[in-house]
C-alpha cells in the first residue's frame, strides 16, 4: 500500500496567517506538528515533558491542551519504552511522533529502533508498516553538558528500513515534519538544535507529499547555485556551508554551490553528482565525526560516479575521532566557516 | 488494594488427583468447566478431552519437528516439549478478538489460535523470517530479541485502549492483549518498561511468563531472588503464579486475567511454573548444565500425562479415543513433514523486497546492480533515473 497523492497542507493554526515572516524553526516545528495532528486523528505525539511542559525546547508548546493527554502523552522516563510501545501503537494502526529528548538520550532506544522498527516491515514481508517519526534535537553549539550535543545519524543510516532525514530551514522544518509524518516508513527526524531560535519565512499553505509524493524525504536542495566547488551539508552545516560561500564570493569570487542533503538515508545521489560533474570538486560537511560518517558514503559514491569529472579529491569537514568535547571547546571540534573555507581551498589547489 | 500471593494456582496433581482447598476455591469456581468432579462432569470430559487433544497435537507437531531438524530439513527448532499445558490452557482462554505477541517457543499457542503449524516452519527452514500473516488469527510472528515484544504487546493494547475496546461490556469486541515470555526475559530491561508503561496506563495486557527453569543453560535462581510473579507487585499490578503442567489451571488463571483486561482491570502477570522438558534449541546440550535426576522427577509431571490420568480416573478414557488421537497425530505429523519439504528459497530479488514500504533509491539502485550483475551486464551508474525530477530549490532562508 503506498499512497501518492499529495494531500493540501493542514489547516493553518487559527492564531497564524498562512504566509509566517520570521518564523522560529521550533515554531515551524510547532506548526507542523499541529497540522498533523489536526489532519489525521491516529496521529500521536509521545515523550517526556511534551505535556504541559510543552518539551525541553517548546517544541510541543500547547499541543497537549490543544489536542488532549490521549494525543499528546507524557510517557514514563523511558526511552526503550517509548519506542517499544509506539511500535506497538503504530501495529495498531496509530501513527505516533516520538520525541527523544537529546541525541545522547537515544542510545537506550537503540535496540527498538534497528532491530524493531527498521525491521519489523521487511520480517513481515510487508505485511506490517510502522509509520513511528523519532523526532531528535540533535548536535551542538549550545554550550551544554556532555550527551546533548551528539550527532548519532551514520549509526541509523547504516540500518536499512529508516529514512534519516533533517531540516535546516523554518520552510523546511514545516514542510518535512508533515511528509514524516504521513510516511509509511519509519523516520528519524533530526531536528538542529542549535537552529531552533533561527528566523524564517514559511508558507503553512506549502503542499505536502504522502508516500512516495513526498520529495522532502528523498530530495536534495541546491540552495545556493555555484560552480567551483560544490558543498554538501545537511541540518545545522547547511547554515555554515551558506555562511562560508557568502564569504568566498565576498572575498575572491570563489562561486560555491551548496546542497543540502535534507534526507541521509536515502541519499539524493543524481543531485549531488549533477553539481559535482559540473563543479569539478567536492567537500561535504557535517558534525558528526568524519571517521566512518555520512561523508565517507557520499566521498566514495562521488568517486564512484563523478571519477572523470573530478579534479580534486573530496574532501570532508566535520568532528574527529573523539568523543563531543565539553562545551568550552566545541568550537573547535564544530565545523566553522574557517574550516568548511580551508577545505574548499584545498580543493581549488589541485 | 491487590492482594498479593505466592501461593501456586493448581486444581489437577501430578497424579490427575483433583486438587480442592480453600486458595483455588474461586479458581475451581471458574474452571467448573473442565472439573470432572463438577457440577456438569459430562459436558466437562468433552472438553477436558478438547485440551488433551491439543496437548497431544502439538507434542506431536514438536517431535516431528525435531526429527526433521535431524534430518537436515531445518536450520533449528526449539521444542515446546514439557509447556504444553501452560500454552494450551492460557491459549484456550483467549477470544478470536484478542491479540497475542508470542516469543519462539509458542507453538502450543499458535494452535489453539488455528493456526496451521506447518506455517511456524518457513523460520526454521530458513525461508522467512516471519512466515505468517499476523491479522489471520491475531497472533504476531515469533520475536527472536527476549522480552523486546513485550513493548509491542503494551503499546498495542494502548491503542486497543484509544479504540474503545475495553471495558464496553460486549463480550465479542472487548480485547486484550498478550505478551508470552519466559523465565530469562524477566531480566530485560524492555519487560520492565513494558511493566511500567501497562501499569500507568491501566492497559489491557496480560503479561504471560512461562517460567520453564532454564534460560538456555542458566536455572531461573540466577535470574531472580524471589519468584518472578513478584516482580509485578512493585509496578502494581496482580503477580499470580499457576502450576503451568495443569492445563485447567494454567486455563483458569489465564482467564480471569483476561477477564480483568478486557474489561478494563488493567494488566495482569502471570508466572506459570513448568518446566522445558527438552533442549533449549535442536543446537542445545542440556546434559552440560542439569541432571537427569532433574529431568525424571519434572518427567513425573509431565502435563499430558496427568490429564490422561485424571480423565481415566472419571473413566472419560479409553483405548480406542487413544487410538483414534494417535491416528490424528500421525496425519498432522505427515502434513508437517509434506510441507516443510516442499518450501523452498524464495526468490533472489526477495533481498531487496519490502525492506522499505515506499520506493527507496539507495535499495533501488542496489537491486539494479544485483541484477545486472546475475544476467552479466555491466551497470555504470545505478542512481540515475531513480528520481523522478532534478533537485527542487530549498525553502525560504
Amino acid at each position: 500500500m503506498t499512497a501518492t497523492a499529495v494531500r493540501p497542507a493542514g489547516p493553518a493554526p487559527s492564531d497564524l496567517p498562512h504566509g509566517v515572516a520570521g518564523m522560529p524553526f521550533a515554531k515551524a516545528i510547532n506548526a507542523g506538528l499541529r497540522a498533523a495532528l489536526a489532519s489525521d486523528d491516529k496521529v500521536l505525539l509521545m515523550g517526556e515533558d511534551i505535556g504541559a511542559l510543552g518539551g525541553v525546547f517548546r517544541v510541543t508548546e500547547g499541543l497537549q491542551a490543544e489536542f488532549g493527554e490521549d494525543r499528546v502523552v507524557d510517557t514514563p522516563l523511558a526511552e526503550s519504552g517509548i519506542v517499544g510501545t509506539a511500535i506497538g501503537l503504530a501495529m495498531r494502526g496509530y501513527r505516533p511522533v516520538v520525541e527523544i529528548q537529546f541525541d545522547g538520550f537515544i542510545f537506550p532506544a537503540y535496540d527498538q529502533i534497528t532491530t524493531q522498527l527498521a525491521k519489523i516491515h521487511f520480517r513481515t514481508a510487508g505485511r506490517i508498516e510502522l509509520p513511528v517519526v523519532i523526532r531528535v534535537p540533535f548536535g551542538g553549539g549550545i554550550g551544554a553538558i556532555e550527551h546533548h550535543s551528539e550527532s548519532p545519524e551514520a549509526l541509523f543510516a547504516h540500518t536499512a528500513g529508516l529514512r534519516v532525514v533533517s531540516p535546516s530551514s523554518p520552510q523546511d522544518a514545516y514542510t518535512m515534519i508533515q511528509e514524516a509524518v504521513a510516511s509509511p516508513d519509519p523516520v528519524l527526524f533530526l531536528e538542529p538544535k542549535g537552529r531552533y531560535w533561527e528566523k524564517g519565512d514559511v508558507d503553512l499553505d506549502a503542499p505536502v507529499g504522502v508516500g512516495a509524493a513526498a520529495r522532502t524525504l528523498d530530495h536534495a536542495a541546491v540552495v545556493r547555485p555555484g560552480t567551483d566547488v560544490t558543498v554538501v551539508a545537511y541540518g545545522p552545516t547547511v547554515h555554515t556551508a551558506l555562511a562560508a560561500a557568502k564569504t568566498a564570493a565576498d572575498e575572491d569570487g570563489t562561486s560555491i554551490e551548496v546542497v543540502d542533503l535534507r534526507s541521509v538515508s536515502p541519499v539524493d545521489v543524481p543531485t549531488v553528482v549533477a553539481s559535482v560533474k559540473k563543479t569539478g570538486r567536492c567537500v561535504v560537511v557535517h558534525e558528526a565525526p568524519t571517521f566512518h560518517g555520512v561523508g565517507a558514503e557520499i566521498a566514495a559514491r562521488v568517486t564512484e560516479e563523478c571519477f572523470y569529472a573530478l579534479e580534486a579529491p573530496v574532501l570532508r569537514v566535520g568532528g574527529y575521532h573523539a568523543p563531543y568535547p565539553v562545551a568550552k571547546l566545541e568550537h573547535d571540534y564544530l565545523p566553522s566557516v574557517d574550516r568548511v573555507l580551508d577545505a574548499v581551498d584545498r580543493v581549488l589547489a589541485h | 488494594m491487590i492482594e498479593h500471593s505466592d501461593e501456586l494456582v493448581q486444581l489437577v496433581g501430578p497424579d490427575g488427583e483433583p486438587v480442592v482447598s480453600e486458595a483455588n476455591a474461586p479458581y475451581r469456581e471458574r474452571a467448573a468447566r473442565y472439573l470432572l468432579d463438577g457440577p456438569e462432569p459430562d459436558a466437562a470430559a468433552e472438553r477436558l478431552r478438547g485440551l488433551y487433544r491439543d496437548m497431544a497435537l502439538v507434542r506431536r507437531f514438536d517431535v516431528e519437528a525435531t526429527s526433521l531438524q535431524r534430518q537436515g530439513e531445518l536450520a533449528l527448532f526449539p521444542p515446546l516439549l514439557g509447556q504444553e499445558a501452560a500454552q494450551v490452557g492460557s491459549g484456550r482462554a483467549l477470544r478470536s478478538q484478542d491479540y497475542v505477541f508470542p516469543s519462539y517457543r509458542e507453538h502450543g499457542v499458535a494452535w489453539t489460535r488455528g493456526m496451521d503449524l506447518a506455517d511456524v516452519m518457513p523460520i526454521f527452514r530458513g525461508v522467512e523470517h516471519g512466515g505468517w500473516d499476523p491479522a489471520a488469527h491475531n497472533f504476531h510472528i515469533y520475536t527472536l530479541v527476549i522480552g523486546s515484544h513485550a513493548l509491542h504487546a503494551t503499546g498495542y493494547a494502548m491503542g486497543v485502549q484509544r479504540d474503545g475496546l475495553v471495558g464496553t461490556g460486549d463480550a465479542a469486541r472487548d480485547m486484550a492483549v498478550v505478551a508470552y515470555f519466559g523465565d530469562g526475559a524477566t531480566s530485560q530491561g524492555d519487560v520492565s518498561e513494558a511493566l511500567g508503561f501497562a501499569a500507568v496506563n491501566n492497559a489491557p495486557v496480560v503479561f504471560f511468563c512461562q517460567n520453564n527453569q532454564w534460560a538456555i543453560s542458566v536455572p531461573t535462581a540466577k535470574q531472580s531472588r524471589v519468584p518472578l510473579a513478584r516482580r509485578a507487585w512493585g509496578f502494581g499490578m496482580p503477580g499470580v503464579r499457576v502450576d503451568g503442567n495443569d492445563v485447567v489451571a494454567s486455563w483458569a488463571v489465564a482467564d480471569e486475567a483476561l477477564e480483568r483486561a478486557r474489561s478494563g482491570g488493567g494488566p495482569t502477570f502471570v508466572e506459570a511454573v513448568t518446566y522445558r522438558m527438552g533442549a533449549h534449541t535442536t543446537s542445545d546440550d542440556p546434559t552440560r548444565y542439569r541432571t537427569s535426576d532433574e529431568e525424571e522427577s519434572w518427567g513425573r509431571r509431565d502435563p499430558i500425562a496427568r490429564v490422561r490420568a485424571y480423565l481415566e480416573k472419571y473413566d472419560a478414557w479409553d483405548d480406542a479415543r487413544e487410538a483414534a488421537l494417535l491416528a490424528e497425530a500421525d496425519e498432522l505429523g505427515e502434513h508437517v513433514r509434506t510441507t516443510v519439504r516442499a518450501m523452498d528459497a524464495p526468490p533472489a530479488s526477495r533481498l531487496f523486497e519490502h525492506v522499505y514500504a515506499t520506493p527507496q533509491a539507495q535499495v533501488a539502485a542496489e537491486r539494479a546492480a544485483f541484477e545486472a550483475y546475475e544476467a552479466g551486464e555491466p551497470v555504470s551508474s545505478p542512481f540515475e533515473g531513480l528520481l523522478d525530477s532534478p533537485a527542487t530549490t530549498g525553502g525560504n532562508r
